[in-house]
């Protein structure tokens, strides 16, 4: 708690000293950090590997980007009520799900209210009928996939292949201004530290340790009278929502939300993340995201080639050396230097 | 295992044909359990054929068979894991089948059950393992808000030590040894306060003194509870049970006390093989 | 025996050398010899410098009625035809960009060269045309008057129909029968007479031919006077059952040419999830890099092509180089990584996701990241003409062909071999088998090995289908996990009949909804479905350990 605290203050204070370029990109790994908790809170703890987290990030990102889109209304290129993308489309008027956009409120509501039926619905599908492991994990990425098929399509409304782009102000601050990109890094911050109290009151509830159970043993949960799929069902849904906030957050610090976001490998991306950091601890899973993602950053810079290579790498040598992830081998060490150090001498 | 001696028996010391006509309806509120015409099939392979089964309140009856007897199948359909494909199971005076209800919502009625494998929450502490397993209302939200009360916390230090394992409540339950684990089964049954107590091999890897502490222990629940072991060792199931019922080939072989049992020769032949 | 292939061959090669008049009647010596003096005078004449000439030499052809003047005739039409200094006609070959013998077609070298153009006017061409038709339709090669027949259906010049119908009395050959048959009826449905367009119109209809549908339409349409275009009322409805009679007609060939194209993508996914079949469902190892295994077996035949610099034969070399190669990388990512995953079914995903991404990269850091094509072999050119307008490619029914022999030999090893019992034995029960003397480390590798190397040759196959890229891999292993999931684990009948199922779905699905909307359907179908048996199609009953 204290460190969430100390971490939220320095998380504060970086984009103040930070030079401006850099504050965007800060912000997206706020972003992905909390991310990287909602996997956590599934994988980690409910022991599903979801390969679909990235569609929910996409999702809160396009329900941000329709709102972007709709509040510049009549000052894009064509000058017209539609987004750009309807006018070259040649449509007459605003498809029905783009209604309401223009609010900020509702886009918001929006954002995490339908990423949170869409997991709600597959889920229920999922957990009702016992699949689980890697069959779950194969049917959210084909999920995953269908949804980027049907988003990659024009007649979708959602731009096609380029997405949703060329936004200009958010709450009527214009996106350009270095003020309102200090002010989005901390809303995320302030969001990365809201979730993570929410994950830890859950983690830490007996429903937490329901979670944990079913994740272990099913079976016996059920015989001890929990109706397994409704937790399951509860834990995924709040983390693709989760999911999505952080989806919704990142669009305007970047700029643009097209189809590309919600790939399958972007979800396994994800998985890495919460690995490399430690499954099952919240903190491990901030870490690993922001671990990967600077690596990330520097490599594609320093060495593009050589950043799939180091991803691949990461994948094998985390599963095969690090089951624990770095929390799990710092707490490793740790106890093995207590336990040296609490030897009685002979 | 011992020989049994096998005498002819008059025709009135056979045990009592089992009837697989409905019992009148008068007669249910005496029952805690009744299995009717239970039948399952896997692929063609008859598990379970038109088993009938009665458990009177308090009773602690033990089911016995050999491998593939339909034993561990019988206690799925109680449990509600395996659906069966014709027969009703019903719980005291309640109307409503078991067969149609999930595993949770037969939990939640009052019936528990430990696996044959010692199944615990691994990476819970022993505590939490108890903690999980208490009786009370098990919904999603009230879970996500549920703090222990000062009953049940008191509730769990007396199983805990009951079964021995109060110097054990802050381990990792992973970390048991296996009879360790088989206690702590049996101590989350406890906590789950069922009326039906069904018990698949409870002494398995267990030392002698702790098998007789168990004998004990099941013996002491019969009576406010209703209990059914599964268990192969004939010395065990001398040593606790009233009444027997022995399954063969998924039917009902025989039924009674173990006396008459020991003595039947077609359980003698397909058993208990002398 | 070994005098009578001699002399076989002696015949062949003499009989291809000498060239045959095509209606070879009882010619004596003489009489042979004068025809081809006046044959070569009159192809000669063809390039003469004035057009009476030429066309008197056209008519000189005309009755001649020699097949052997079609080239001359053709060259003169599309202006190929070359005078050379020796008087004598040649015809002009751009491919080769040099002069043939009319007759022969034999490359002439020494050219009597300057040649000089040989330039006609629309006149000549008009009177050429149809005579060319008339060789061309008495030609002794059948595709020849098939052609032909269509080329007149479609030119429409005045002697057309009685041509065909001259054409039509000689023939014998089926196919070049209903081709006439179309043609006369064609320019028969522009006939004055009434009942000539009902017949026309009857003849349509039982071919069912959609070349037709566009002038059914006009028929049946009003003009802008707001008058039938054709006034016969009794025409009307005869067009009318002939329009019905080509819809329907197309519908059925539609829907056979869906099926069929389905018929080919689950071959396909067949070949993708058959391996899988092997490694999830015997070692219950979920592969992630398992479709960079078809791009493997794909860039392994592009490499063998590329070696043999696309020698006809590089396939038969291909497919076991293609299958050993990748089997190869299986069985070496078995040993040094996912054999220490056994217990981990989630981390292995993960970890075999990264080796996925490992090898992408390094095909393309050899290869490129552009799309490389590998070319059929001329022998699976072309494609079988199952109807009019339906022509299934020969890659294609190779492919399905090819998937038959694998699934086959699969179902073989597992389940007639000494190795397949081994497999089967692991699978059931690892330390029982373990116990009896198997060595499951050996069965572990082989078994990878074996579902790699199946990947490896629907690589082959998937050559021979489209490009190949990186990224090839990608693109199939989701559909792929689908049929496993859909048939249940490690049951070959479950994949083959999923596999069929889910290919042939998609492509019903896709005409009328789109591929994307199919691609979705299909996703939603096995949702629903696993809800009913999420064992797969062909599960496993059974008394589950908790």
């Amino acid at each position: 708690m204290l460190l969430g605290g100390a971490a939220l203050l320095i998380a504060v204070v970086i984009p103040l000293v930070a030079p401006d370029y850099l504050v965007p990109l800060l912000g997206k790994f706020l972003c992905f950090g909390i991310a990287a908790l909602a996997m956590d809170l599934v994988w980690g703890y409910a022991g599903i590997l979801s390969l679909g987290h990235g569609l929910f990030f996409a999702l809160g990102g396009y329900g941000m980007g329709m709102y972007l889109m709709r509040v510049i209304a009549g000052e894009g290129v064509y000058r017209s009520n539609l987004p750009d993308f309807m006018v070259f489309l040649d449509w007459k008027q605003l498809p029905w799900y783009w209604h309401g956009f223009q609010s900020f409120p509702f886009a918001m509501v929006m954002s995490l209210v339908a990423p949170g039926v869409l997991a709600l619905v597959f889920g229920w599908f999922m957990f009702r009928s016992r699949i689980r492991g890697v069959y779950l994990s194969i049917v959210t990425q084909a999920l995953t996939y269908a949804a980027t098929l049907f988003f990659f399509q024009n007649a979708a409304g959602f731009g096609g292949n380029n997405g949703l782009t060329d936004f200009k102000r958010i709450l009527g601050a214009s996106l350009h201004d270095p003020g309102t990109r200090k002010l989005l890094y901390v809303a995320s911050a302030i969001a990365l530290f809201g979730t993570y109290l929410l994950c830890r009151f859950v983690v830490t509830s007996r429903l937490g340790r329901v979670v944990t159970a079913v994740r272990d043993a099913e079976l016996k949960t059920r015989f001890c009278g929990y109706e397994s799929t409704n937790y399951k069902l509860f834990i995924w849904t709040l983390s693709a929502m989760l999911c999505a906030l952080a989806g919704a957050l990142y669009v305007p610090q970047v700029g643009i939300i097209n189809p590309s976001e919600m790939q399958p490998s972007n979800s396994i991306e994800m998985a890495i993340w919460v690995a490399v950091g430690g499954r099952g601890t919240l903190g491990g899973a901030v870490l690993g995201a922001w671990l990967v993602n600077g690596g990330k950053s520097w490599l594609t810079a320093a060495l593009p080639s050589a950043w799939l290579y180091a991803l691949g790498a990461l994948f094998v040598a985390v599963t095969l050396f690090l089951p624990d992830g770095l929390v799990g081998l710092g707490s490793k060490v740790g106890s093995k230097f207590r336990s040296k150090s609490l030897r009685p001498p002979t | 295992m011992s020989a049994i001696p096998v005498t002819p028996l008059e025709d009135d010391d056979r045990p009592t044909p089992i009837s697989s006509a409905p019992i009148p309806a008068a007669a249910r509120p005496e029952l805690a359990l009744w299995v009717e015409n239970l039948s399952v099939t896997f692929d063609g392979f008859k598990a379970l054929t038109e088993v009938t089964l009665t458990l009177e309140k308090g009773e602690l009856r033990c089911l016995i068979g050999p491998n593939g007897a339909g034993k561990t199948t019988l206690m799925d359909c109680i449990t509600g894991k395996t659906r069966p494909d014709s027969g009703a199971v019903y719980l005291e005076s309640r109307m409503n089948d078991l067969t149609k209800l999930s595993e949770c919502r037969i939990a939640e009625l009052g019936i528990g059950r430990k696996f044959q494998r010692p199944t615990v929450f691994q990476g819970h502490t022993v505590y939490e393992n108890c903690e999980l397993a208490l009786a009370g209302k098990k919904g999603v939200f009230r879970t996500l808000f549920a703090r222990l009360s000062a009953a049940e916390r008191t509730r769990i230090d007396e199983i805990l030590e009951l079964i021995g394992l109060q110097d054990h409540a802050k381990r990792q339950a992973g970390l048991l040894a296996h009879g360790q684990k088989q206690w702590l089964e049996i101590g989350m049954l406890l906590a789950q306060a069922p009326s039906v107590l069904l018990i698949d091999e409870p002494i398995a890897g267990m030392t002698h003194a702790e098998t007789e502490r168990t004998a004990e222990l099941l013996r002491s629940l019969a009576g406010a509870h209703t209990v059914v072991v599964v268990e192969h060792d004939m010395e065990f199931v001398r040593s606790i049970a009233r009444r027997v019922t022995v399954l063969h080939q998924g039917k009902v072989l025989a039924e009674g006390p173990m006396a008459q049992i020991q003595k039947d020769p077609r359980v003698v032949e397909v058993y208990l093989g002398v | 025996m070994s005098r009578w292939i001699l002399t076989s061959v002696i015949v062949a090669v003499t009989g291809a050398a000498l060239p045959r008049p095509a209606h070879a009647g009882p010619l004596d010596e003489a009489q042979g010899g004068r025809l081809e003096q006046a044959l070569e005078r009159a192809i000669d004449g063809l390039a003469a410098s004035s057009d009476d000439k030429i066309n008197e030499s056209v008519n000189k052809l005309a009755v001649l009625g020699d097949p052997r003047a079609i080239p001359a005739l053709d060259a003169l039409c599309d202006d190929r035809l070359r005078l050379g200094t020796d008087g004598h006609a040649y015809v002009w070959d751009s491919k080769i960009r040099d002069i043939r013998d009319p007759v022969t077609g034999a490359v002439v070298g020494g050219a009597p060269r300057p040649l000089k153009e040989v330039e006609i006017s629309n006149e000549v061409r008009r009177v050429a045309l149809p005579i060319l038709a008339q060789l061309k339709l008495g030609s002794p090669d059948a595709a020849v008057r098939l052609a032909a027949a269509q080329e007149l259906s479609n030119g429409g010049s005045a002697e057309a129909p009685a041509l065909l119908r001259g054409a039509l009395g000689r023939e014998h050959d089926a196919k070049v029968r209903g081709a006439l048959t179309l043609a006369i009826a064609r320019v028969d449905l522009g006939s004055a007479d009434a009942s000539a367009r009902i017949a026309a119109l009857e003849v349509v209809s039982k071919s069912g031919d959609d070349d037709f549908l566009s002038t059914l339409q006009q028929m049946l349409g009003q003009g802008s006077d707001g008058k039938p275009n054709e006034p016969d009322a009794r025409v009307r409805a005869a067009a009318q059952r002939a329009r019905d009679a080509v819809v329907s007609h197309q519908r059925v060939v539609g829907f056979v040419g869906d099926l069929l194209h389905g018929l080919s993508l689950a071959s396909v996914l067949l070949f993708a999830a058959l391996g899988l079949a092997v490694t999830f469902g015997l070692l219950g190892v979920i592969n992630m890099a398992h479709g960079e295994m078809l791009m493997l077996g794909a860039y392994a035949t592009y490499s063998v092509q590329t070696a043999m610099h696309g020698s006809r034969f590089y396939l038969p070399v291909a497919i076991p180089v293609a299958f050993l190669s990748t089997a190869l990388v299986g069985v070496l990512l078995e040993r040094t990584i996912i054999r220490h995953l056994y217990k981990r079914p989630l981390e292995t995903l993960l970890a075999t996701w990264g080796i996925s991404l490992g090898l992408i990269q390094t095909v393309r850091l050899i290869f490129g990241a552009q799309n490389v094509s590998v070319a059929n072999p001329d022998w699976l050119a072309g494609g079988l003409e199952i109807a009019h307008g339906l022509v299934l490619p020969w890659t294609r029914i190779a492919v399905v062909g090819f998937v038959i022999v694998v699934a086959a030999a699969v179902w073989f090893i597992l389940q007639r071999t000494r190795f397949g019992l081994e497999v089967r034995a692991v699978t059931q029960n690892r330390s029982m088998a373990a116990c009896i003397g198997i060595s499951t480390k050996r069965v572990d590798a082989l078994v990878f090995g074996l579902g790699s190397g199946i990947a490896g040759l629907g690589g082959v196959a998937l050559s021979q289908l489209g490009n190949v890229g990186p990224e090839l891999g990608q693109s199939y292993i989701i559909d792929s996990f689908m049929v496993v999931v859909l048939g249940g684990v490690g049951r070959l009948a479950g994949a083959v009949a999923a596999a069929l199922g889910l290919g042939v779905v998609n492509k019903l699905i896709e005409p009328a909804a789109g591929a994307v909307a199919g691609k979705i359907a299909v996703l939603v179908f096995i949702i629903l479905f696993i809800q009913r048996r999420p064992q797969g199609l062909f599960a496993i009953k059974g008394r589950v350990e908790a």
